[in-house]
């Protein structure tokens, strides 16, 4: 059965609609990745999953339980999910130890011991063992990414959002960050990321979905979409991006 | 993970030895740091002489010197204003946690976005438009005589707890819109950030927002605080004994000004201390940023 189901889903800023009626399964363990050109859509799409956005029509669910319907709590949703954004967005006045522990505590009732120690786990896993006691701007750009998405896992959600977690990096520090990514799905975490890193997508992805201006175009296996692919605007998209030298 | 070399590692190389042409610059920078010393000294040292020199030599000085800085006088009004200015500072201290917490709750009422609490923030809203309008004298008044007026059970009728309630509602208009100020001033990620750790609004605002914008108004807030400790003069009006009311008796009895020269030493060495805190606090805020 499918952990998260997106039907028909519509999104619009004004009378700019941004989603057109987006369809989407992906199941326990999957990873899935969204492409497209900037403006596309990935990012509200995200948001729309986490509810951070309300849909303008069509449903979602998780888990079987439509999370679009208005009288779900959106609090309860969001604690089933993770999202990690390209900004990073710490918390600037905690300490990376807080950073991660302050959603476990506060909102899932976890003792304060219990809360620090798997935090403390989850740092060490991830190669942040020193930083727990830093505040984020004392971290390198890499480093501060690899808390977002400590803080995201630390409540056991079921599903991670990646909004392109690396481009606000340099290269050096991608490297990084994708590897914790590589982690995550070899620990068999559900994750639908949103990426501009083609090499990156093709290796991790089970599937690969291109957006085209709120359209989802085309989606399938990673060797389809990035060898054969049907539509000529991913054509289009893919050849510029081996252009600008991303593949 | 841990095994790979992390961004930022120390490289192999040289320690560092400070180098001749290294020791010749912080030579020149000290003797340049010491020539801007003594000649501040100097100018400071000339404006005090010529402001004193101007002053003294004015043809009303003789009489100022004896009504306002008589030392004689100012042995003797000293005990009374002292005393009433420990009322002062009493009524400072009070309305200062009361102003802070209708500060923080009316900011907040105007936050909440859920439609039943429209008539909530509604009212803070017209709270602050009313109490930043009216001039804190008259705030004072108002509340002073007229609550004490409608004879109604349970309002105090003490002067200096209505003067206190006079004070914390002007003064918590002011502080409610910097703290609303701090609160939209944090970056609506950061909002979405903690919502999308499942916080509530309630745990949004008090784990993540607020922390961050009271660190934002500090400096503006204790300038607030530094004009409430002037401002507790105002509760005078009522007929209150504190350091100014004390001040005008004697001086409208004996018709020396001296006293009034007490009750100002007395403000300035309360707000001269907060000042300087305010200073430090602001100094720390730049070093954690460095
Ligand atoms: N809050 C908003 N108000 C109005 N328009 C918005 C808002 N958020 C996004 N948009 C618009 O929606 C469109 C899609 O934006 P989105 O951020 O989802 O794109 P994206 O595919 O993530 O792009 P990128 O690769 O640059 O991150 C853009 O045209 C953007 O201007
Ligand atoms: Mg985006």
């Amino acid at each position: 059965m499918s952990l998260l189901t997106i039907e028909g889903v519509w999104k619009n800023f004004g009378d700019h609609s941004v989603l057109r009626g987006i369809d989407l399964e992906v199941r326990s363990h999957e990873v899935v990745s969204l492409i497209g050109a900037s403006g596309s859509g990935k990012s509200t799409l995200l948001r729309c999953v986490n509810l951070l956005e309300t849909v303008d029509d069509g449903a979602i669910h998780l888990d079987g339980q439509e999370i679009t319907d208005p009288r779900v709590n959106v609090d309860d949703v969001r604690k089933r999910l993770g999202i990690v954004f390209q900004a990073f967005n710490l918390f600037p006045h905690m300490t990376v130890l807080d950073n991660v522990t302050l959603a476990p505590r506060r909102v899932h009732g976890v003792a304060r011991a219990e809360a620090e120690e798997r935090a403390r786990e989850l740092l060490d896993r991830f190669g942040l063992g020193g930083k727990a006691g830093s505040y984020p701007d004392q971290l390198s750009g890499g480093q501060q990414q690899r808390v977002a998405i400590v803080r995201a896992l630390a409540t056991r959600p079921k599903l991670i959002l990646l909004d392109e977690v690396t481009s606000a990096l340099d290269p050096l520090l991608v490297v990084e960050v994708l590897q914790v990514v590589r982690e995550l799905k070899e620990a068999g975490m559900t994750m639908i990321l949103a990426t501009h890193e083609m090499g990156f997508c093709r290796e991790i992805s089970d599937t690969v979905c291109f957006l085209d201006g709120g359209v989802m175009l085309e989606k399938g296996p990673p060797e389809k979409i990035f060898t054969e692919p049907e539509h000529e605007r991913t054509r289009d998209f893919l050849r510029a991006v081996l252009d600008s030298g991303r593949l | 993970m841990t095994g790979r070399p992390q961004p930022g590692d120390e490289g192999e190389g040289q320690p560092w030895v400070k180098s001749e042409r290294q020791h010749e610059r912080e030579r020149t920078r000290r003797s340049r740091a010491r020539r801007s010393t003594s000649i501040a000294t100097a100018s400071s040292i000339l404006f005090v002489v010529l402001v004193v020199v101007l002053v003294t030599n004015a043809p009303g000085w003789p009489r100022v010197r004896e009504a306002f800085f008589s030392p004689e006088w100012f042995v003797r009004a000293l005990p009374d204003v002292a005393s009433g200015f420990l009322l002062n500072i009493k009524i400072f201290l009070i309305a200062e946690p009361l102003i802070l917490i209708v500060g923080v709750l009316v900011a907040l009422a105007r936050t909440v976005k859920a439609p039943a609490f429209f008539p909530v923030r509604a009212l803070a809203t017209l709270y602050t438009d009313i109490f930043r309008g009216v001039p804190t004298l008259l705030v004072i008044y108002l509340v002073g005589f007229g609550l004490p007026a409608l004879r109604l059970q349970g309002i105090p009728t003490d002067l200096a707890t209505l003067g206190i309630i006079g004070l914390t509602l002007s003064y918590g208009a002011y502080v409610a819109e910097v703290f609303r100020a701090g609160i939209e001033s944090i970056h609506p990620s950061q909002v979405a950030a903690a919502r999308s750790l499942g916080l509530s609004h309630g745990k949004t605002m008090r784990f993540v927002v607020l922390p961050q914008a009271t660190r934002r108004v500090v400096p503006p807030l204790l300038n607030d605080f530094i004009s409430l400790q002037k401002d507790t003069a105002l509760v005078a009006t009522l007929g209150l004994l504190e350091a100014l009311r004390q001040a005008q008796i004697i001086a409208t009895s004996k018709f020396n000004y001296t006293s009034y020269l007490v009750a100002s030493l007395l403000f300035i060495l309360l707000t001269i201390p907060m000042a300087r805190f305010t200073d430090h606090l602001a100094a720390r805020t730049r070093r954690r940023r460095a």
